[in-house]
Formats: C-alpha cells, sequence, structure tokens
C-alpha cells in the first residue's frame, strides 16, 4: 500500500493550548466502531466541538473560521492514553498534515509516523511564542521541511531543528510503507523462529 | 560482556534485526486482538492479499463494545454487533482462536490472557491496546500497539520498535492497611505525573512489590502507560510460578518445572544500569483517589485538593479546565463529597482479588440509596469463580447486581455509560474527559474505596471500615 509522501509543507495553522490532551478527546469512544479507517474526521474533538445537544460549540476552535490549516498546533504532552489509531485518522481525515507540541505520547507518536501525520516536537518556550502569535494574528504561518528537519515561523524567521527517527524520515519522504519492508525480511524472521525453536 | 537489565535480555534475545539508525524488528511470540483495533489491520491483509504469517501465535477476544447484560441476545447497537461479527469472521477466515462473546472463557484481553496460560514469563506480547502493559507482571515486555502495527505482528509476527529507555521504580516499606496495589500506583503517578516515564519501559522492584500477588502485580502493571511508559514488568519469582502453577494446562508448555528453571533466570544483572532509578517509600502510601482528568492529578483520600498542578504552575488554565469539569477547585477536600455511580471492573481491578477485596467491605452492609453501582467482573472465569465463592450472592444481599464480564463503563463504548456530570468512583484506570460516557465525572480508586463510598453514597475513607472490622475482631 503506497503511502502519501510528505516532503514540505507550508500553512497557517489551528491552535489547541491545552495540556494533556488524550487521544479519548481526539475521538470518543463511542465512534470507535467503524470497521474502516476512513470518516473519523467528522467526529475529531467531538465533545468539545459539539454541544450537548449536537449543535456546534462556537467557542471551540475547530468552528472558528478564524483559524485553518494543515498544521494542529497542541499542547504539551498531546496523545496520551488509549493506543488507539483512530485518534491518527480523525486528526489526519480533517485535513491536518502534521502536529506540532513540546511533547508527545509514545503510542501516539509512533501511529502518527505510520500514517503519513509529522509530530513536530518544538522546546516548550518556542511553543508559547507560537501559541502567543496565532492567537494575534490567525494568518501566522509555518514552514516544514522534513528534507532538513527545520521548523520555520514565517513572519518572525524563528527557525529550529527537529529530530525524527531516520528510518522514519526515509519512509516518509519516499512514501514507503513498513509492511512491505518487513515482509521482505520473512526468510530472516524464519530463520529466526528455527534457530529460537532449536 | 555489560551487565543486562531483564528487560535487556527479553528485548535483545527478541531482536530479528537492528536497522541503522531506526527501529529494532522486533519478534512477537504472542499477540491479543480485540474487535475494536483489528478490523483495519484485516482490510489490510485482504487489500495485499496475504495470510496471517502465525496464526497460532494470536489470541482473539471480544471486550470492548458487547453489551454487560443479556449477553446471550444479538448486540443491540448495530456498528458494534458489525464489529463483533468482523472479528469472527476473521479469526474463522484466518485460523485465529476466539475467546469471543458468549465463548465459556470469554473475558477482557488482558485478564484472560493471564488466566488461560497465554502470558508467560519472557515473553514479548502486544496488542492493539495500551493496558497491553498488565501482562508485564509476569515478566513479559508487554505493551500496547497501534493498529499499522496489529497488521506488521498479523502480516510477519514483527514490529518495528526503537527501543525504549529503562526506568527502575523501587517500592521498599510495608504497606498499611487499606491500601492496595492501586494505591500504590496511583500514588506513584501522583508523584511523576502522566507523563513522567513518557519513552521508558519501567521495571518494579523492592520488597513491597515481590510482596504482592499476581493479581496485584497486574494492577501495577496496568496502569504503568498511565505514566506515559510504554509498559511495565517485574522479574518472575516463586509468587509468579505458583500461579502458573494453579493453571490447569499451559498451551505449549508440556513441562512446568524445566520452563520453570529457565524463567528464574529472567533476572536483573546484579550490576545492570537503569537511565532513571527512582525509589518510594510503601509506608508512605495511603488510600489513594483523583480529582481531575489525568491520572495523575491524584492526592491521598483525606488531602485537600492542590493549588498547583503537577508541574508547580498556579493555576494554570488546563489545571482550571480539569476541575472545572469536575466541578471541584483548587484547596477543596474530596472526603464526604456526594457521588452517584460507584464502578468496579475492567482490566485494572476486574480480578477474583478485587471482587474479595470489594466484598470485605460491603458485607453485611447495604448499598447507600443514591449510588447505581455497576459490578462487572473481568471475565466469566472470575465471574464463575465469584459465585463458586459466594459473592454473588453477598453481592446480592448488599443490594448489587453482578453483571456480565466485558470492559463495560471503563470506556462506556456500550451502554455502561455514567450520564452528564455525575460523579463515579471507578476502579478502572482513566479518568478522562469523557471516558466513562460524554461529560462523566471519574474519580480513580481502589476496590476498597470503591466499597466505602457504596456503602455510605459519598467519598469516603475505606480505612474507616477496615479499622472497625479489626476493633470488632479484637
Ligand atoms: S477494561 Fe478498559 S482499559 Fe482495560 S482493555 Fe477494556 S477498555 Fe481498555
Amino acid at each position: 500500500m503506497p503511502k502519501v509522501k510528505f516532503i514540505t509543507l507550508e500553512s497557517t495553522c489551528v491552535p489547541l493550548p491545552f495540556e494533556n490532551v488524550d487521544t479519548d478527546q481526539i475521538i470518543p469512544a463511542r465512534f470507535l466502531s467503524a470497521t474502516s479507517r476512513q470518516g473519523f474526521g467528522d467526529n475529531l474533538f467531538r465533545d468539545w466541538r459539539y454541544t450537548k445537544t449536537g449543535e456546534k460549540n462556537s467557542d471551540f476552535v475547530l468552528n472558528n473560521p478564524d483559524f485553518t490549516g494543515k498544521v494542529l498546533v497542541a499542547g504539551k504532552n498531546f496523545g496520551s492514553g488509549s493506543s488507539r489509531e483512530h485518534a491518527v485518522w480523525a486528526i489526519f481525515d480533517y485535513g491536518f498534515r502534521a502536529v506540532v507540541s513540546s511533547f508527545f505520547a509514545d503510542i501516539f507518536m509512533n501511529n502518527a509516523l505510520n500514517n503519513g501525520l509529522l509530530p513536530i516536537v518544538i522546546s516548550d518556550d518556542l511553543l508559547k511564542k507560537l501559541h502567543a502569535l496565532i492567537q494575534k494574528n490567525p494568518d501566522t504561518k509555518v514552514k516544514i521541511d522534513l528534507e532538513k528537519q527545520t521548523f520555520t515561523i514565517a513572519s518572525t524567521g524563528d527557525s529550529v531543528n527537529f529530530d525524527i527517527n531516520p528510518y522514519k524520515k526515509e519512509c516518509l519522504l519516499k512514501g514507503l510503507d513498513d509492511i512491505d519492508f518487513l515482509l521482505s525480511m520473512k526468510s530472516l524472521i524464519t530463520s529466526y523462529e528455527n534457530n529460537k525453536s532449536q | 560482556m555489560n551487565a543486562k537489565t531483564l528487560f535487556d535480555k527479553i528485548w535483545d534475545s527478541h531482536v530479528v534485526r537492528s536497522i541503522k539508525d531506526g527501529p529494532d524488528v522486533l519478534y512477537i511470540d504472542r499477540h491479543y486482538i480485540h474487535e475494536v483495533t483489528s478490523p483495519q489491520a484485516f482490510n489490510g491483509l485482504k487489500d495485499r492479499g496475504i495470510p496471517v504469517f502465525r496464526p497460532g501465535k494470536t489470541i482473539a477476544t471480544a471486550d470492548h463494545n458487547i453489551p454487560t447484560k443479556d449477553q446471550h441476545l444479538a448486540i443491540r447497537d448495530l456498528l458494534s454487533r458489525n464489529q463483533v461479527e468482523r472479528l469472527n469472521e476473521n479469526c474463522q477466515k484466518y485460523g485465529i482462536e476466539l475467546f469471543g462473546l458468549n465463548h465459556p472463557k470469554n473475558g477482557i484481553v488482558h485478564v484472560i490472557g493471564p488466566e488461560l496460560g497465554y502470558t508467560l514469563p519472557g515473553m514479548t506480547i502486544v496488542c492493539g491496546d495500551s493496558h497491553t502493559s498488565t501482562h508485564g507482571a509476569f515478566g513479559t515486555i508487554a505493551f500496547g500497539i497501534g493498529t499499522s502495527e496489529v497488521e506488521m505482528v498479523l502480516a510477519t509476527q514483527c514490529i518495528l520498535q526503537p527501543k525504549p529507555k529503562s526506568m527502575r521504580i523501587t517500592l521498599e516499606g510495608e504497606l498499611h492497611k487499606g491500601v492496595t496495589s492501586k494505591d500504590i500506583v496511583m500514588y506513584i503517578i501522583s508523584r511523576i505525573s502522566a507523563s513522567g516515564a513518557t519513552g521508558y519501559f519501567v521495571e518494579y522492584a523492592g520488597s513491597a512489590i515481590s510482596s504482592l500477588s499476581m493479581e496485584s502485580r497486574m494492577t501495577i502493571c496496568n496502569m504503568s502507560i498511565e505514566m506515559g511508559a510504554r509498559g511495565g514488568l517485574i522479574a518472575p519469582d516463586e509468587t509468579t510460578f505458583e500461579y502458573l502453577g494453579k493453571i490447569p494446562s499451559i498451551p505449549g508448555i508440556e513441562n512446568l518445572k524445566s520452563s520453570v528453571n529457565e524463567w528464574k533466570k529472567l533476572q536483573d544483572d546484579p550490576k545492570a544500569i537503569f537511565d532513571k532509578d527512582l525509589k518510594f517509600d510503601a509506608g508512605l502510601i495511603k488510600p489513594m483517589i483523583t480529582y481531575g482528568t489525568n491520572p495523575g492529578m491524584g492526592m491521598a483520600i483525606d488531602d485537600s485538593i492542590p493549588l498547583t498542578d503537577n508541574n508547580g504552575n498556579n493555576a494554570s488554565a488546563s489545571f482550571l479546565k480539569s476541575l472545572d469539569y469536575m466541578g471541584f477547585k483548587p484547596g477543596m477536600k474530596l472526603l464526604g463529597h456526594p457521588i452517584d455511580y460507584v464502578f468496579v471492573g475492567s482490566c485494572t481491578n476486574g480480578r477474583i482479588e478485587d471482587f474479595r477485596a470489594f466484598a470485605k467491605i460491603i458485607k453485611g452492609r447495604k448499598k447507600a440509596e443514591n449510588i447505581t453501582a455497576l459490578i462487572v467482573p473481568g471475565s466469566k472465569k472470575v465471574e464463575e469463580q465469584m459465585a463458586a465463592e459466594g459473592l454473588i450472592e453477598l453481592y446480592k444481599s448488599a443490594g448489587f447486581e453482578v453483571r456480565q464480564p466485558g470492559c463495560s463503563s471503563c470506556l462506556a463504548m456500550n451502554e455502561d455509560k455514567i450520564p452528564q456530570g455525575k460523579y463515579a468512583v471507578s476502579t478502572s484506570n482513566r479518568n478522562f474527559e469523557g471516558r466513562q460516557g460524554p461529560g462523566a465525572r471519574t474519580l480513580l480508586a481502589s476496590p476498597l474505596t470503591a466499597a466505602a463510598a457504596a456503602i455510605t453514597g459519598r467519598i469516603t475513607d475505606p480505612r474507616e471500615f477496615i479499622n472497625e472490622e479489626q476493633k470488632v475482631k479484637k
């Protein structure tokens, strides 16, 4: 299954400046009953996005037309809790291609990388600054260059390098698939099994 | 040779290949699956036109979205029913052993794996579920994965995984009466925060850990994920071997004695170094309760809600938002606060020992009128054992109804939801916003604390009942 490639991205941002946003918030359990990967974006942040009676909650950022873009700028410790990959599918399906935070939960990070959603870790200070800039001017743009591993705030020129596992970087740049890679190692896996059972 | 931790030993012996600057290709001995996180993985196999590589190493159950009443009837919710049916079909098609709905050994994946002998020391175990860390209690490397990784394991029995850092948490000293392993782990999380172990795999050690039963150890390892850790493990010892010895037949093991001799080697080398080493005093732990919307927001039950968050930030927006959701204020005491629901169950506290603990306090008493209780065994086997020990009768005479096994109100995918704004003292593992239903307010606690609350209808220190009992005995 060829994956979507990620090379560069320039976009405005959607700010979500809360800490400890867990995957139950990203997509509540009652929306996990589907058996395909599509359509989860409709219920992204469901209980914040809609009121109890099902109307759009105008206070929530996804319902604020001022804030749009392909980059979700989150708070610290994003994606903790349940391992549900549906959280990443929902974020991706909604249209985001990168999530920025100062700290991600491990499983979320793996799930994101496995689905072509780029998690970018920046410092607490830069994250704070970015949130302030976006609040002041929703047209604030960021530039992401995966090849060079740089994250830049266009208006201020603040530019930092971000970390990514070199193997995962290669996969994202080329749209490579982990399972194809593992399948190519089947004989190695079989000889591992044979060695173990001896 | 470098001194190795137990974790290193198990991990290193499962590496099929190390990729330069990349993750390891890790071989998986046991793969558990359930209805919610597997269908998309099976679809992936179908799209690729490939089979399950080693179907004998995957075990399936239906637990997350199933009802806990009238399980013999068709599931009413169509989407949930569809998921369970897809699981049945996929297991049949690919030759995977299924302990599905209405199977006599059905139950929550992390409860049945150990009780049926599928979880064994030294294994690598994964499941598309973050609480897979539970199985670490047997001295295994067990951790939760996403659905893409479920597909990897189905396709190749391997996953790509960077090796996490290692942390040891040592707990010495003696536990006080009324303090359970749930309190231990909630205490640790409250001290290091909900992200304090992110990036690490935790080994629990020390006299206060080795004195615990397997059930109690599972409760601790289960909640490792709530401190951010990939997983937690405890070196196997006599308690482990005794537990395994009682399982009528362990799949794949013919001579338990010789296996035990192998498992005894699963220990840290004496000079092994951990990336992080933490120590706690078991004697300082009291019954715990959470007051906020992540498991790090916990305190001793007789304490007041702190004025600052885990990082010492005064009244940060996230901290206040969380308390606001709960209807609490900084500095407030929780003892005596009325509650509406009590949930006893889940892969954290849905084992026989937990129901015995709950019974200890409710025996001879009556449920408070304002309380709706959801009592849900973790598996059919637990349910049978409860019946055999007379617990179901005892619960009944105290005014409690025992449901059929499943995840139930732990994540409220089925009908067992806590209504908007209501307070639930819950023995589960997550107090996230909406976890137990939209607007539900969850207070995590031990089965003893849940029992005390169920009797009084308020947040109550279980030691009041425990101490009272002892006075009577004297
Ligand atoms: S009981 Fe709760 S935490 Fe455990 S597997 Fe079920 S939903 Fe997950």
